[in-house]
């Protein structure tokens, strides 16, 4: 299923503060887009607003030409938008294999265990055993599952939020490898990071945001380049 | 097979007692499973055995139409109590459950068609133990059918994380309202099947104190286990009869039991002999 | 006649906001609701027609009752709500667990005293009732609302004036803030307790005096009624409590005035379902449950 997310003209207020301001950016079908930005500047909102979570103040979110800000979380997952959580959210009591029946949930028929395994190998963890408690995986591990779960959906759109926190070099590294391929596959990818060697390397382009705005987009050697981006990252402590 | 007849002879109402009890520990279990403590059980079974005795005392219904009507009505309560409290949760979910269970008993306690404080009585007892063993077994033989089903997956996933489950498109609302829904058509049954092998119901048989019975014996079956929890039902029935020459001790242990479990097996007891996890 | 009527709503609604006090102050400190309070509201009541039947005046055995239950309290979060803070449970295992001991205190109770309800031989209880203009109240009456007050003010004290009272509610709003500010967790939570249950021991012993009955199930009713106040006045807040033990109180003797005797209770729970629905946080209630 193939199909664009657009975000337009989004904004997002809530108690007075302002989290997203007039944010537009589009999701091609086979790329990567980044979102990079300090903390705080929204991109956790924007995914958030994305899939139904928080609500638009104004603007709208499209997939596929068709309107779906305002509808339901559970009815935009079922739409094709699929996520990873910045903090896991895997349904740690469970197994491997349940959590995996839990991202194909919206789609008809029930997973079987050559499904799984592929799902598995797609998302890089091919050695996991299918009855494993989600919760006692390693780290990096719980990670990959949460996107093999997210793969499940067979969604248009897949939104990974901070993926690679907490990895070493060497996992970033596959990490690159993984998305690139979940691309080549035909599903949009949003990739939140922080780590910008990820970004370089998985990213076609790159969307920056800073205090709730867009301040630059383009390719990941352009905005590396802008005088905008630099000066938002040199006033903030960490990137 | 005379030590048996015997036994049961003996034993009848204790055996139907644990029949009906083992229907009221599920039918909450349900609930538990989606991770809704939504205490309400006992006003369910409150409703359904009060129309199920109206309809044998006032109409001369026989058991089994009285008893379906009775389950149906104690459905329909069960889905117009979830539509007020779906935002609800946690401790939020059980205080207000409990303020509708008194309410419920309230109505009945002032209305003449309930029989006020006094309830109804000579309610014809055709609720023999096979009646109440037979809706067990339908009712375990539809959960467990039920529980292969993505909708029991469903279930699960409400119950571990929420909002992840509507990340995956899980309509938690809709699980949330049938939970409560099966729970209540559970609850009525074992009303009507109570009310029709008691031959008296009055409203105080269907307060918190029969809501708290019910969750004890889940707790002590294992919460997230339907088969823990009649397990938890049958023993904590039978137990207080078994060490009767306890007598003034049982409740002691009783609560001992409920102690024990929650502050060393939090799982239940099916948690204990299946192993880990719900 | 109105203004009677009340009178009689502010007795009983001072018994409510005295228990109501002992569920809000575990539940803004520990976010669980103790229901074994109401099994100390009427142990105390047992404990002080006991201390009577040995000789003792009145005087000092309710004094003794309530510091008991106070003790009582202590123990009942040593053993039953401890051991799962350290296990970090969520929090609807502590109110089962606070279940079971309602069970075993009531399996106490009813070993030593059996079922039967016992009653006080004390003088003031039969005492002709006094006047003050058109309103009459009983030298009981006097008793309880001049207790309630003492205790309440007693309590304010505490929660305004003293250190003790300072860590209750750094506790109550942050408990890891708190005891990174090197708050003693539990011997907070222990102070918390004590004070509680002794509120919900004195509310007891004043209820058994009111309607001269003690009897192992006499805390049925306010247990459930109780929770009731703490959602009006909102779950966490004493001073909730109070207003709204006040006002529960009063809105249940005006319908009783009003012929709705059948009703009074159910118009209570009436009104916590709508503002659980409506208005989760009550009156004066905490901002929101830590977690779903």
């Amino acid at each position: 299923m193939k199909a664009a997310l657009e975000l337009d003209g989004v904004t997002i207020r809530y108690g007075g503060v302002q989290a997203l301001a007039n944010a537009s950016l589009e999701v091609a079908p086979g790329r990567v887009l980044g979102l990079i930005g300090p903390n705080g500047a929204g991109k956790t909102t924007l995914i958030n607003a994305t899939t139904g979570i928080v609500p638009l103040s104004a603007g709208r979110v499209r997939l596929g030409g068709a309107t779906i800000s305002g509808m339901a979380p559970h009815r935009i997952a079922r739409a094709g938008i699929s996520r990873t959580y910045q903090n896991i959210r895997l349904f740690g009591a469970l197994d491997v294999f349940a959590n995996l029946s839990a991202g194909a949930f919206a789609r008809p028929g029930r997973l079987d265990a050559a499904h799984a395994q592929a799902l598995l190998e797609r998302a890089g963890i091919r050695h996991l055993k299918l009855d494993a408690r989600a919760g006692a995986l390693p780290y990096g591990d719980q990670r990959r599952l949460e996107i093999a779960r997210a793969l499940a959906a067979e969604p248009a759109i897949l939104m990974l939020d901070e993926p690679a926190a907490g990895m070493n070099p060497t996992e970033t590294a596959h990490l690159v490898d993984t998305i690139r391929a979940i691309a080549a596959s035909g599903i949009g990818v949003l990739l939140i990071e922080h780590d910008m060697s990820l970004v370089r390397a998985a990213c076609d382009n790159v969307v920056v945001l800073n205090f709730g705005e867009v301040i630059a987009t383009g390719t990941p050697d352009e905005i590396v380049a802008d005088p905008a981006v630099i000066e938002a990252y040199l006033g903030t402590e960490s990137v | 097979m005379n030590v048996l007849a015997d036994f049961y002879a003996a034993h009848s109402k204790l055996i139907d007692q644990v029949g009906i009890d083992a229907l009221l520990a599920l039918s909450l279990s349900i609930s538990l499973q989606a991770g809704q403590l939504a205490l309400a059980q006992a006003a369910f079974m409150g409703v359904a055995a009060y129309i199920s005795a109206i309809l044998a005392l006032d109409a001369h219904w026989s058991l089994l139409p009285a008893m379906l009507v009775a389950a149906l009505c104690s459905t329909i309560v069960a889905g117009l109590l979830a539509l007020p409290v779906r935002r609800l949760r946690g401790i939020f979910l059980a205080i207000a459950t409990i303020a509708f269970g008194e309410i419920v008993r309230i109505v009945a306690n002032n209305l003449t068609i309930s029989g006020g404080a006094e309830g109804l009585s000579g309610i014809p007892a055709d609720a023999t133990t096979p009646w109440i063993y037979g809706t067990l077994v339908v009712v375990s033989i539809a959960l467990w059918l039920f529980s292969r089903t993505k909708f029991a997956l469903a279930i699960a996933l409400v119950r571990e994380d929420e909002n992840a489950a509507r990340g995956v498109g899980v309509d938690v609302g809709l699980v949330r309202f049938t939970t409560l829904a099966i729970g209540g058509t559970i609850a009525g049954l074992a009303g009507a099947l109570y009310a029709h092998s008691n031959f008296f119901i009055t409203p105080a048989d269907f307060g918190f104190g029969r809501m708290e019975q019910i969750l004890v014996w889940c707790v002590i079956g294992g919460i997230t286990s339907p088969l823990g929890a009649a397990i938890g039902a049958a023993l904590l029935t039978i137990l207080p009869e078994a060490i009767r020459f306890l007598a003034d001790y049982r409740d002691f242990v009783n609560g001992a039991i409920l102690l024990v479990v929650v502050l060393f097996a939090p799982q239940g007891l099916a948690g204990i002999r299946f192993g880990k996890r719900g | 006649m109105v203004g009677q009527q009340l009178v009689n709503g502010l007795f009983l609604g001072a018994v409510y906001a005295l228990f109501a006090i002992g569920y809000t102050l575990v539940f803004g400190v520990l976010d669980i609701l103790n229901l074994a309070h109401a099994a100390i509201f009427m142990l105390a009541a047992f404990a002080t027609w006991s201390l009577l039947g040995a000789g003792a005046p009145l005087w000092l055995a309710a004094p003794v009752a309530i510091a008991g239950a106070g003790i009582l309290g202590i123990i009942l979060d040593r053993i039953a709500f401890a051991p799962l803070r350290r296990r970090a449970a969520p929090n609807l295992i502590p109110l089962i667990s606070s279940i079971g001991m309602a069970i075993i205190f009531g399996a106490i109770a009813r070993a030593i005293y059996g079922p039967d309800e016992r009653k006080f031989t004390l003088g003031f209880l039969d005492a002709a009732p006094l006047h003050a203009g058109p309103l009459t109240f009983t030298i009981v009456q006097l008793v309880i609302l001049g207790s309630a007050i003492a205790f309440m003010l007693g309590l304010a004290w505490v929660m305004r004036a003293t250190a003790l009272g300072r860590a209750i509610r750094a506790v109550a709003e942050d408990r890891i803030a708190a005891a990174l500010l090197g708050i003693d967790l539990e011997r907070t939570i222990g102070a918390t307790f004590f004070i509680a249950s002794a509120l919900g021991g004195l509310a007891g012993i004043l209820t058994a005096l009111q309607y001269n009955s003690v009897q192992v199930d006499m805390g049925a009713q306010i247990e459930l009624k109780g929770l009731a106040v703490i959602v009006l006045g909102g779950m966490g807040s004493i001073t909730g409590a109070v207003i709204g033990g006040f006002v529960i109180g009063m809105v249940e003797t005006l319908a009783i005035a009003l012929g709705l005797s059948g009703w009074s209770d159910a118009i209570s729970y009436g009104v916590m379902f709508v503002i659980l629905i409506l208005r989760p946080t009550g009156l004066f209630g905490k901002r929101t449950l830590r977690t779903a």
